[in-house]
């Protein structure tokens, strides 16, 4: 049987991305030359809440944009193709500029090898930062996350399941022990 | 409900599904992004080899798919008939073993025969994806006409479409009728009586003899190539009474009810099946087919990429 | 040779319209005695034919045995085993070889290595001209006395109107036929399958039933006015049977045939491109297909002949357009008549058993045909109720270009007897 523990219920995860929003600033020195990209799907809906939040404290407008990585898997011929490409769209230019790529769960890595790997087809920023909702360990690459919600320790099995409002009508992430449901 | 695949091969439209059809439409619109972008290229197809086998002339053809598969990483070689043993008479069973014994990823087949690309697909395990074969099929054609039309209307179904000029003849007609009819569109064929085969009312279109009522009925014309041989054989006396009774002149659409579109597979006959001022004019989507081919093809290659051969384990295809 | 007596078979010998449970008695290769009872000379072996069906040998006026000239894909003696192996002891060889069958000496070398064969009787037919290239008529009076039993420019038409009014009329002084591939070429080149839907689905350019259908209707019209025999060869259409009724009724000397894939077959066998579905002229639509039976039914079409057209296995493994027609037949024939024309009704067994061996006898004038007293001792013996499925391994000809193969056929030759000889034996699962 899988158990199933709340690790963020949504006041926990409006803190935490309240933080999240302040760690982002304070890393790249002020909210200038930032610009925030999430990750389709669910990073994407987390990067324009950063944004909104950014916006608040610094008082200026955050680009963001969103990157879908379907293409620069390097799993294509073990998993076959994914039957639906998302949307890539970018602000202007990232070139020069403070990027933090957003996503909901950092687990192998090797999702976020594949988005630095897009974005260096799209330009050169000046600098790259990650922020995740949730650092569940388990890298397969040198990777780690600048700006974290909250760290969890997780086996295989195992499986975080992150909600977002936009998404899913709720905000929580909760950790699912013991395999599939 | 498990989402539709593709399968090994893409050889025609008449035997997908109206869900595989959607598929690669749907797949295609990101593709169209891609295009777009300063560097046009993805790695999703890194390490695969793609052989381009060209056996009758075509520009327009080769290098869109030549364009898909660069900007989908993919290695790729150009095999034309001539200059190769093709031309010295080797068979296509043999091209098709010396292909297999290369293990190559996908091959891109014209032909001249129809049912090549089918001869080619039974015998190697490599993906084989139709470029034309024969009078046949053109089914990545098809595709970017279905998708070309989507982005004009919004949709296919309830569409009524025209398909002008030289049916009998035409891999590109069969496409266009396969899926658009499977798409829920209204279809008839519009031409001289010698080069539209009788039968076709048997698939569900209708046959409109005069370009006039066909204009009258339709919200998009998709133009055919008329060939300078069919004159030589005797199917039509002239290209000059053929552009009279035939032609789609501004004339013929200035009296049409509404706006339509203008689809044509290229390479064009200004002035014999389309009018010059037509085929640049505002309803025109010619162009926009051109760059509606890349991401189509880009398409297909990456859903066919997945389902690829797998020669460690010796498994994908029919193995013969 | 010893004698040989076939013991308690269902005897049919349309040529008498008998049949019934009897014995046949074989000496010195002729027909000793045929009833009930017979005793055994001493020395004589004994077949027993219990359960299983005895019969004229079968005849096919209609097969292209590819020698001389392209023997990779058929020989004489092979086609002449093929033939055996399928229950015909007489066949007739079409003059398309290379060189042509078009002269005493080529007519003569086909009769010379069919004797060496020693399988079935191959009686060659000449060409109606000279290389088969519609000009000149070729000598039809020194073909026949070198042993062939008609004319024919198969593989195409009689090329002109004119060359097929004088071949009719001279071919009345030697008595014999002249057998024509009806088709328009002008309408049917570069075609490939019928025209129709499935052509239309498929790209491939089609041969109208008009190409056929009007030739047809010119050699009916030279046959009446020459009062020569016309043979029509493998009749396809329902317009062509029709125009053989009319002609029929008008009291003319028009024979025809029709094959075993045409009255099995339809168009729709193409899908997929199978090359072992092309063939000249093409499989039909249904309604065709139901003529040619409804025509071997009442009589218009006299026979079946099989069109047995081997082809190197490599030849067909290619491209549709560019594929050769045609399919092999002999040791499907049987098979196929009973399966399609017996089993559901539409022919008595001895209505088929005539059309494959007492008619068309007949209609080239061969011996053979018959079980009377006296007569040649061709014969076929088979079970018409085994089952076999036809597989490739199995098939006695050189090339194996068959639609049928790994299909279930009814009625299993296991003896034909050519001469009195054993030509074909299953049981010994030797070639003797």
């Amino acid at each position: 049987m899988p158990s199933v523990t709340r690790l963020l219920d949504d006041s926990a995860m409006a803190r935490a991305l309240a933080r999240m929003a302040s760690e982002i600033v304070e890393q790249c020195g002020g909210a200038e030359g930032v610009v925030l990209l999430g990750i389709q799907r669910r990073g994407v809906e987390l990067a324009a809440r950063l944004a909104r939040l950014i916006e608040q404290s610094a008082g200026a407008p955050v680009p963001m944009g969103k990157v879908d990585i379907t293409l620069y898997r390097d799993d294509l011929s073990t998993i076959g193709p994914r039957p639906r490409v998302g949307e890539t769209s970018l602000p202007d230019s990232i070139d020069g500029k403070t990027t933090v790529i957003v996503d909901d769960v950092l687990y192998t890595g090797r999702t976020v090898r594949a988005a630095m790997d897009e974005l260096a087809d799209f330009g050169r920023p000046r600098r790259i930062l990650l922020a995740v909702l949730v650092d569940r360990g388990g890298r397969e690459l040198p990777i780690q996350a600048d700006i974290v919600g909250v760290t969890v320790t997780s086996s295989d099995d195992d499986r975080v399941d992150v909600a977002v409002k936009e998404l899913d009508g709720r905000d929580s992430v909760e950790l699912v022990r013991g395999g599939p449901v | 409900m498990t989402e539709p695949t593709l399968g090994k091969d893409l050889l025609g439209l008449e035997g997908l599904t109206k869900a595989q059809v959607e598929l690669i439409l749907d797949t295609a619109e990101p593709f169209k992004e891609v295009s777009e972008r300063a560097i046009k290229k993805v790695p999703a197809l890194r390490g695969k080899t793609i052989v381009n086998l060209f056996f009758e002339a075509s520009t327009r053809t080769r290098i869109s798919f030549e364009f898909a598969e660069k900007r989908l990483s993919a290695d790729t070689v150009n095999v034309a008939a001539s200059g190769s043993s093709v031309s010295k008479g080797e068979t296509l069973v043999d091209t098709a073993r010396n292909l297999e014994a290369m293990r190559i990823d996908m091959v891109v087949i014209r032909h001249g025969s129809s049912g090549a690309a089918k001869f080619l697909a039974d015998r190697i395990r490599s993906n084989v994806i139709n470029a034309g074969d024969g009078t046949h099929e053109h089914p990545t054609q098809g595709l970017l006409d279905l998708l070309t039309l989507r982005d004009r209307f919004g949709k296919i179904e309830g569409l009524k479409v025209a398909i002008c000029g030289d049916v009998l003849h035409s891999r590109v007609a069969r496409s266009n009728i396969w899926g658009l009819l499977k798409l829920g569109a209204e279809v008839a064929v519009c031409g001289p009586a010698t080069l539209i085969p009788p039968q076709v009312v048997e698939l569900g279109v209708q046959i409109i003899p005069r370009i006039e009522d066909a204009i009258a009925w339709a919200d998009a014309l998709n133009i055919l190539r008329l060939q300078l041989e069919r004159m030589q054989a005797g199917f039509i006396p002239s290209l000059r009474e053929y552009n009279r009774v035939f032609g789609v002149t501004r004339e013929r659409l200035a009296r049409a009810p509404k706006e339509l579109a203008i689809l044509h597979p290229g390479p064009m006959n200004r002035g014999v099946e389309i009018d010059s001022d037509v085929a640049d004019g505002p309803h025109s989507v010619i162009l926009p087919q051109v760059t509606n081919g890349v991401a189509v093809r880009m398409a297909v290659l990456y859903l066919l990429a997945g389902g690829g051969p797998d020669w460690r384990s010796g498994g994908g295809g029919d193995d013969r | 040779m010893s004698d040989l007596l076939i013991r308690g078979g269902r005897v049919i010998d349309p040529s008498r319209a008998t049949d019934g449970v009897a014995d046949v008695y074989v000496k010195d290769g002729k027909i000793e005695a045929v009833g009930r009872n017979i005793p055994a000379q001493p020395g004589a072996s004994i077949i027993d034919a219990a359960g299983k069906v005895v019969a004229p040998g079968l005849v096919d006026l209609h097969v292209h045995l590819r020698e001389p000239g392209f023997e990779h894909a058929e020989t004489i003696a092979t086609g002449a085993m093929s033939a055996a192996a399928g229950g015909f002891t007489a066949i007739c060889a079409m003059p398309n070889t290379d060189p042509v069958t078009d002269s005493q000496a080529t007519v003569g070398f086909v009769v010379r290595q069919a004797i060496r064969a020693a399988k079935a009787r191959v009686y060659p037919i000449g060409a109606v001209s000279i290389g088969q290239n519609g000009e000149q008529l070729t000598e039809f009076g020194e073909m026949v006395q070198a042993g062939a039993v008609a004319v024919s420019d198969d593989g195409r038409p009689v090329a002109t109107s004119h060359l097929m009014r004088t071949a009719l009329e001279y071919a009345k002084t030697f008595g014999i036929p002249v057998a024509d591939h009806c088709e328009d070429m002008s309408l049917a080149k570069g075609g490939a399958m019928h025209e129709g839907i499935i052509s239309a689905r498929l790209g491939l350019k089609g041969i109208p039933s008009a190409a056929e259908e009007i030739m047809v209707a010119r050699d009916i019209i030279l046959a009446e006015l020459t009062g020569g025999h016309v043979h029509l060869c493998h009749m396809s259409t329902k317009g062509s049977v029709a125009l053989i009724r009319w002609a029929k009724e008008r009291g003319l000397r028009v024979t025809a045939e029709a094959t075993p894939h045409h009255f099995t077959l339809t168009h729709e066998r193409c899908e997929g491109y199978d090359t072992n579905a092309k063939m000249n002229p093409p499989l039909r639509e249904a309604a065709d297909r139901e003529a040619i039976r409804q025509g071997l039914k009442d009589g218009t079409i006299d026979c079946i002949a099989s069109d047995h057209a081997p082809h190197h296995y490599d030849t067909k493994e290619r491209e549709f357009d560019d594929a050769p027609n045609g399919i092999v037949g002999l040791e499907t024939a049987l098979g196929l008549g009973l399966r399609e024309l017996v089993e559901p009704g539409l022919l008595s067994l001895p209505d088929l058993l005539a059309r494959m061996s007492t008619v068309p006898a007949r209609i080239f004038k061969l011996p053979g045909g018959t079980l009377m007293v006296g007569a040649p001792a061709d014969v076929v013996v088979f079970d018409p109720a085994e089952r076999w499925t036809v597989r490739r391994e199995d098939l006695h000809s050189r090339s194996t270009n068959s639609p049928f193969l790994g299909e279930t056929l009814s009625g299993r030759v296991q003896l034909t007897l050519v001469g009195g000889r054993v030509a074909y034996d299953r049981s010994n699962r030797q070639i003797l």
